[in-house]
């Protein structure tokens, strides 16, 4: 048996499948502490799948996931809530709850979970809004608001405990070019001050580049995972034709493939 | 205390000077949500400071920027120097007032008196009975589109709805018909043994479930089971902008969603009923068996004090009874909100309002009925 991993997230021989449907086999790899961990690969290739099993909503078919050493895949539910009190989880959809609005969503992990007085939690949720633009939108329901700004609150949401490692499903998918641009630099901003550790799902080339610090590609092909590095290397050197391709919007792959 | 050093073993309790009148606000400590509340001193001026002083700040989270971004907020002007702030601390600050706050959007949403709140309250009353009222003109409508063959609905769906109504809805009705059935025998039973009439259970309990009791308890079995199902399921379509997605291809959503229901309702309750009427009949004979009156007795009691007009009548008042719950089902979904709590509003609205439709249209019936001396 090796040595228990000593990363912020280690995921190791990991399997996942929907009953006998096996989405991604024999993934590898670690993120580490203040990493910004980009999860790339095409539609359906199984990254919200992978996200799910991270944060526990799923269950490995094979395989172990640990954090800080320690395995979340084999603690007792019980103890789960200890590991998934770090989470700040983005669904893709947003996943506010409807019947709150924006500032409730927001409030409601923080009236559960601390003590501080309500007008302490009112300048919180109005400051959490305020970094993802929505300063003014409090009081909206999600069904008043658009898409975008619904990813945004569920950002906001999942920001609202400040904490440990943020998961954020297709972020910046649905945004406005100068939202996405601000997305990324709050995203390095609460890394820098919180020491916050990121893993994202993007297809954003621009914002891969500028934020990622290590990057995974899931590969439809061989069903397993294709590459695994900083994404600026990947793009420029990596073995797989299929990963250069994606990081370069299919471009450099297009003469290769013509006689 | 004031020559604490920066990383002393035991954290210091967040604080805020503001010192000079107000030109610098010196931060202190380690802010932070498990901390206690910040202490504040010196006269706050109305907006921030020129300068920070962070000298002897230890560790912050959110709870710091969002006491700044209070008093930011304040002073009503974007742009800050935030001089003295750490860097990071800065350019979270910079983020957070980097998107002009919305003034116009703030607190138009709700914004109550009393006095408001009747007239909103007012004017929903109205809005819910025109949309009653136009919903019920539309299902003709839709019937009418439906009679001359323009009504355009997947025969799949109807086929669902079919069973969803019909056959999966037997075992309960037989359940609670029987028991029906039963109470009434019993009950009657013992009055009528007072007078040596034992055998008059069998008309009593015939003409009870085939005039009412069978046809009612079946318009409240599907009131709770398939009007409710109705609600939920429409609620659910309409808050993920599903319906949009109909009309937008040029389907009638009336015709595509609430037809195949009020259909199927209307077919499924009359044969319901007729179904409840028998299975109470056999509950009651069970009684009557029981205190000995013969099985053959009992059965042709029950046969000649039925007649064709008193069977009907139940059968009769089941097609409305079925009209009525799918409109109240289908409605209450068509018009719910766009949120999960909208869709539980839906259905109890929908439960409440198909009941209240059922026996209501029930006593008209028996006003009229009595009028005509059936
Ligand atoms: N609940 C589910 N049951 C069965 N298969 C699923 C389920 N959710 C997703 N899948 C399948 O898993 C694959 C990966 O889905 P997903 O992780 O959502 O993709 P994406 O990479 O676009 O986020 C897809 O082929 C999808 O069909
Ligand atoms: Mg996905």
């Amino acid at each position: 048996m090796s040595a228990p991993p000593t990363a912020k997230i280690s995921v190791r021989d990991l399997t996942m499948a929907y009953g006998s449907f096996v989405v991604m086999k024999d993934l590898e790899f670690d993120v580490l502490e203040r990493d910004i961990f980009i999860i790339m690969g095409g539609s359906g290739c199984g990254k919200s799948t992978l996200l799910r099993h991270l944060i526990g909503l799923r269950e490995p078919a094979r395989g172990e996931v640990f954090y800080d050493g320690a395995s979340f895949t084999a603690a007792p539910t019980a103890d789960r809530e200890r590991f998934i009190r770090r989470f700040g989880v983005m669904y893709q959809s947003g996943a506010l709850w409807s019947s709150l609005t924006l500032a409730e969503n927001v409030a409601l992990p923080l009236e559960e979970f601390t003590r501080l007085p309500a007008r302490t939690i009112r300048d919180i949720v109005s400051y959490k809004l305020s970094l993802v633009g929505l300063a003014g939108f409090e009081d909206y329901y999600p069904s008043q608001v658009s898409g975008g700004m619904n990813k945004r609150a569920g950002i906001a949401r999942a920001m609202a405990l400040d904490p440990d490692i943020l998961f954020l499903d297709e972020p910046s998918a649905g945004l406005d070019p100068l939202s996405a641009r601000r997305l990324d630099d709050l995203i390095l901003r609460l890394r820098d001050s919180l020491g916050s550790t990121f893993v994202i799902v993007t297809h954003e080339l621009a914002s891969i580049f500028a934020i990622g610090s290590n990057a995974l590609f899931l590969d439809t092909a061989t069903r397993t995972q294709g590459a695994i590095g900083p994404p600026c290397h990947l793009r420029d050197h990596s073995e797989s034709a299929t990963v250069r391709s994606f990081l370069n919007r299919g471009e450099d792959s297009a003469p290769e493939t013509q006689p | 205390m004031k020559v604490a050093v920066q990383g002393s073993a035991s954290p210091r309790p967040p604080r805020a000077t503001w010192q000079q009148e107000g030109r610098v606000l010196r931060l202190e400590g380690r802010w932070h949500r498990d901390a206690p509340p910040p202490v504040l001193e010196g006269t706050a001026p109305p907006g921030l400071p020129e300068r920070f002083d962070c000298t002897q700040l230890e560790e912050f989270d959110s709870t710091l920027p969002a006491f700044l971004l209070a008093h930011a907020r304040l002073a009503a002007t974007s742009s800050f120097a935030w001089d003295g702030l750490p860097d990071n601390l800065r350019g979270l600050m910079q983020l957070a007032l980097g998107v002009p706050e919305q003034s116009d959007a703030r607190g138009s949403p709700h914004d109550g008196s009393e006095l408001r709140a009747l007239g909103e309250w007012t004017l929903r009353t109205w809005k819910a009975t025109r949309a009653t009222l136009a919903f019920v003109g539309e299902s003709v409508q839709s019937l009418g589109r439906f009679a001359v063959g323009r009504a355009r609905f997947r025969g799949r769906d109807f086929w669902e709805v079919l069973q969803q109504c019909g056959a999966e809805a037997l075992p309960i009705v037989a359940l609670i018909s029987f028991l029906v059935g039963l109470i009434l025998a019993f009950v009657g039973n013992v009055q009528l043994a007072n007078f040596g009439a034992n055998l008059f259970v069998a008309d009593l309990v015939a003409i009870a479930m085939v005039r009412e009791m069978g046809v009612m308890m079946t318009a409240i079995i599907m009131s709770g089971r398939t009007g409710a199902a109705f609600a939920a399921h429409l609620g659910s379509m309409q808050a993920n902008e599903e319906i949009d997605a109909l009309r937008t291809f040029g389907l009638q959503p009336f015709d595509f969603l609430v037809l195949p229901r009020l259909l199927a309702l209307v077919l499924m309750m009359p044969l319901l009923t007729i179904y409840s009427n028998l299975i109470g009949i056999l509950g009651g004979m069970l009684v009557g068996i029981s205190v000995g009156i013969p099985p053959v007795l009992y059965w042709n009691e029950t046969v000649e004090s039925i007649t064709l007009t008193t069977a009907s009548l139940g059968v009769f008042k089941s097609f409305f009874f079925g009209a009525a719950i799918a409109v109240a089902g289908c409605m209450t979904g068509m018009n719910a909100g766009r949120s999960s709590a909208a869709v539980g509003e839906a259905t109890t609205r929908a439960v409440v309002a198909s009941i209240t439709a059922v026996i209501v249209l029930d006593s008209g019936f028996a006003a009229i009925f009595t009028l005509l001396d059936i």
